[in-house]
C-alpha cells in the first residue's frame, strides 16, 4: 500500500507546497512514493527522504514538462504501486496534472483538500465549498483517493531519511506542449503560495498608488501582492493577484488587506488566513469583522509607516 | 467547426452560504442562481470561435430542469442550440461521474473544441475539463488567457504561478478558460427574443453513480472576534507588538 506524490521542482528544488503535500502523506504512516519529472528532477529526488519520502521516481523529460503526457506517466506509477492515493499540492500545474491522474485511474477528485483520511473503508477527505463559505467532509469510494492539497495548510516533514531514486521509463508522447515560458519579473511569489500577501482595494483611487503595497509586501520580503476584485477590473492589476471567489483563494501567515471594504467574494477568498490585518479609513468596514487586528486610518499614511516598521523588525533579525 | 460550450448553473457569488437542515447540502431558500463565471467566458469564446471560423455552438449543461434560464442565456448570447441532461442528483455530482456524462454527450454530438470555465465557482474542482480530456483521449490547455485555433491545432497561453506558459496542441482539444480570454457580451434584445427560437433539447442524464459523497457540510469556524488597535500611524508600533508577541508571525 502505497501514496503516489508528485512533485513540483524549479531546477532541483523541490516547491514547499509539494514538500507541504509530502508531509500530508507521510503523516498517513503509508510508504510514499515521490515522482518527479523534468530538468533538475534527480537533484530534488536526493532531497525528498528527509521529508517523507520512502522512494523518488524520476520520469524521463526532454524540454518542457507536459500534463496530458505527465498524467500518464504518474497513472503508471500509481497502478504498478497499486497506490491507495494520489495527492500533489493545488498549484497550477497539479491542478492542471491531477484531474489527468485521476480519469487514468477512473477516481474522482477532490480539489484544494484541507485534510484527509486513508485509515477507514472509505476515503474521507475536507475541503472548501463555494471558495471557502463553507467546508465539506465528503467520503469516496473511489479504487484510489486523488486529490491536490491546499498550499500554506500541511505541515513539512523532516525525518532525517533518505530515499531510494529510481528511474522510470519513457512518456509517451504529448497532445499539448509548453513551447515557452514567459516568466514573472523578478522571479515574484504567487499570492497563493507566499506566506504573506499585500492586498490592496479600490480605496487606493488609482494604480500608481499600488505602490505603496508593493513596498509594504517587499518589506516582508516573502510576501506577494493581492488585489480585490474592482481594482483588477478596472485594470490596475493583472487577474492572477486577484483574491476571492473568482480569483484565488489564499491561506497565509499574514493576510493585511489595505482599502480594501471587504465584499462577501473577497472575504470568501482570504478568511482562513492565519491573521488578517485590515487597514481602512472606515471604522464601519465589513473587512474588520473578520480581521484580527485593525487600523482605522489613510492608507497613504499608515502602510509607508508600517513598511518602515516591518523593515526595521526584519533587520534586528 | 463543431464546437460545444459547457456551462454549470450555480450559486450568484453573493450568495450567503446556509446549510439545510439534514446537514449535506446548501439550504436552496433564497439562493439565486447565475452561469458560472468562467463558463461565460467559455461560452462567448464559442461563440467568438464559431463567427470566425464557422461552424456551430452547442451549449450543453448538467443541472436541475431549471437550468433552462441560464441556457436561454446562453443562446441569446450567440448559442447555436442547447442540451441540458436533466440531473435530479445535480447537487451531489461528483467531478468523475460529471466528466463521464459530458463525454458520452460531447461524442454524440462530435464536436472538435469543447470550450469550458478554468473552475465552477459552487465546488471549486477544476477538474472537469482535463478529466472529459482525458476519457476522450484529446488535448486540454487549461486557465487559457489567449487563443489562436488553426488547421488542427492550436496555440494557447496560459497563467500559472511561473509566469505565462505558451502551449501548442492538437484539436480535437477542451479549452478551460480564465478570466482575460475574453469580455463577455450582454445579451442584446434581438438575442433575447431570438433564443426563444432556438432548439433546446431536455433528456435524463441517465444513470451515472457517483463516488463522492457529502458526509457533512458546514460552516467555517467563525474566527475570534478582532481588535481595532488603533487609528491612524500611532497604531502602527502597537500593530507590530501584536503581530510579534501575541500572534507570533513576525
Amino acid at each position: 500500500m502505497s501514496i503516489i506524490v508528485y512533485i513540483e521542482h524549479a531546477a532541483g528544488s523541490a516547491r514547499r507546497g509539494s514538500l507541504e503535500c509530502l508531509g500530508a502523506a507521510h503523516a498517513t504512516g503509508e510508504q510514499v512514493v515521490a515522482v518527479l519529472c523534468g530538468e533538475g528532477a534527480d537533484q530534488a529526488a536526493t532531497t525528498l527522504g528527509n521529508h517523507g519520502a520512502a522512494k523518488a521516481v524520476v520520469l524521463p523529460s526532454e524540454g518542457s514538462v507536459s500534463s496530458d503526457a505527465l498524467g500518464a506517466g504518474i497513472a503508471a506509477i500509481a497502478q504498478e504501486h497499486s497506490a491507495r492515493a494520489f495527492l500533489c499540492a493545488a498549484t497550477s500545474q497539479g491542478k492542471d496534472v491531477a484531474p489527468r491522474v485521476a480519469a487514468r485511474l477512473d477516481s474522482t477528485i477532490f480539489s484544494d483538500c484541507t485534510g484527509f483520511e486513508l485509515a477507514g473503508e472509505t476515503f474521507v477527505v475536507r475541503r472548501p465549498w463555494l471558495a471557502g463559505k463553507c467546508i465539506a467532509t465528503l467520503e469516496s469510494s473511489g479504487s484510489v483517493l486523488c486529490a491536490t492539497t491546499r498550499l500554506n495548510v500541511f505541515p513539512i516533514a523532516e525525518v532525517g531519511a533518505d530515499a531510494e531514486v529510481i528511474n522510470a521509463a519513457a512518456l509517451p508522447d504529448p497532445l499539448a506542449k509548453v513551447t515557452s515560458i514567459e516568466a514573472k519579473a523578478g522571479g515574484k511569489l504567487d499570492v497563493s503560495e507566499a506566506a504573506v500577501v499585500v492586498s490592496g482595494g479600490r480605496g487606493l483611487k488609482e494604480a500608481e498608488h499600488f505602490g505603496i503595497i508593493e513596498d509594504l509586501a517587499a518589506a516582508f520580503g516573502n510576501a506577494a501582492v493581492g488585489a480585490s476584485r474592482a481594482v483588477v477590473d478596472a485594470g490596475w492589476r493583472p487577474h492572477s493577484e486577484q483574491v476571492g471567489q473568482t480569483g484565488k483563494t489564499v491561506s497565509p501567515q499574514i493576510y493585511v488587506a489595505v482599502a480594501i471594504s471587504g465584499a462577501i467574494q473577497h472575504l470568501a477568498g482570504m478568511k482562513t488566513s492565519q491573521v488578517i490585518v485590515a487597514i481602512n479609513k472606515d471604522a464601519d468596514a465589513p473587512i474588520f469583522k473578520l480581521a484580527d487586528y485593525g487600523i482605522v486610518g489613510d492608507a497613504f499614511e499608515v502602510v509607508p509607516a508600517l513598511a518602515e516598521a516591518v523593515r526595521a523588525v526584519r533587520a534586528e533579525g | 467547426m463543431n464546437i460545444v460550450a459547457c456551462m454549470k448553473r450555480v450559486p450568484t457569488t453573493e450568495a450567503q452560504a446556509k446549510i439545510d437542515a439534514d446537514g449535506k447540502g446548501l439550504d436552496p431558500a433564497g439562493l439565486q442562481y447565475m452561469i458560472s463565471f468562467y463558463d461565460e467566458i467559455a461560452v462567448e469564446e464559442a461563440v467568438k470561435t464559431k463567427e470566425a471560423k464557422g461552424g456551430e455552438v452547442t451549449v450543453v449543461s448538467i443541472g436541475p430542469a431549471e437550468t433552462t434560464k441560464e441556457l436561454r442565456e446562453c443562446l441569446a448570447k450567440g448559442g447555436d442550440k442547447a442540451a441540458l441532461l436533466v440531473d435530479p442528483d445535480w447537487a451531489s455530482r461528483d467531478a468523475r461521474s460529471t466528466a463521464k456524462l459530458l463525454v458520452a454527450k460531447i461524442r454524440s454530438l462530435g464536436a472538435e473544441v469543447v470550450f469550458m470555465g478554468r473552475v465552477a465557482t459552487d465546488r471549486d474542482n477544476s477538474a472537469v475539463g482535463p478529466m472529459v480530456a482525458t476519457y476522450l483521449g484529446w488535448a486540454c490547455v487549461t486557465d487559457v488567457v489567449e487563443l489562436e485555433l488553426n488547421e488542427g491545432g492550436g496555440v494557447a497561453k496560459r497563467e500559472s504561478e511561473a509566469g505565462v506558459e505558451t502551449v501548442e496542441f492538437s484539436l480535437p482539444a477542451v479549452i478551460t478558460c480564465d478570466k482575460g480570454l475574453n469580455e463577455p457580451r450582454y445579451a442584446g434584445l434581438k438575442g433575447i427574443m431570438g433564443a426563444k427560437k432556438k432548439p433546446l433539447e431536455e433528456s435524463p442524464c441517465g444513470d451515472m453513480p457517483n463516488q463522492a459523497a457529502v458526509r457533512v457540510l458546514e460552516l467555517p469556524p467563525e474566527r475570534n472576534e478582532g481588535k481595532i488597535v488603533g487609528t491612524g500611524v500611532d497604531a502602527v508600533a502597537p500593530l507590530i507588538e501584536l503581530l510579534r508577541n501575541e500572534a507570533q508571525v513576525l
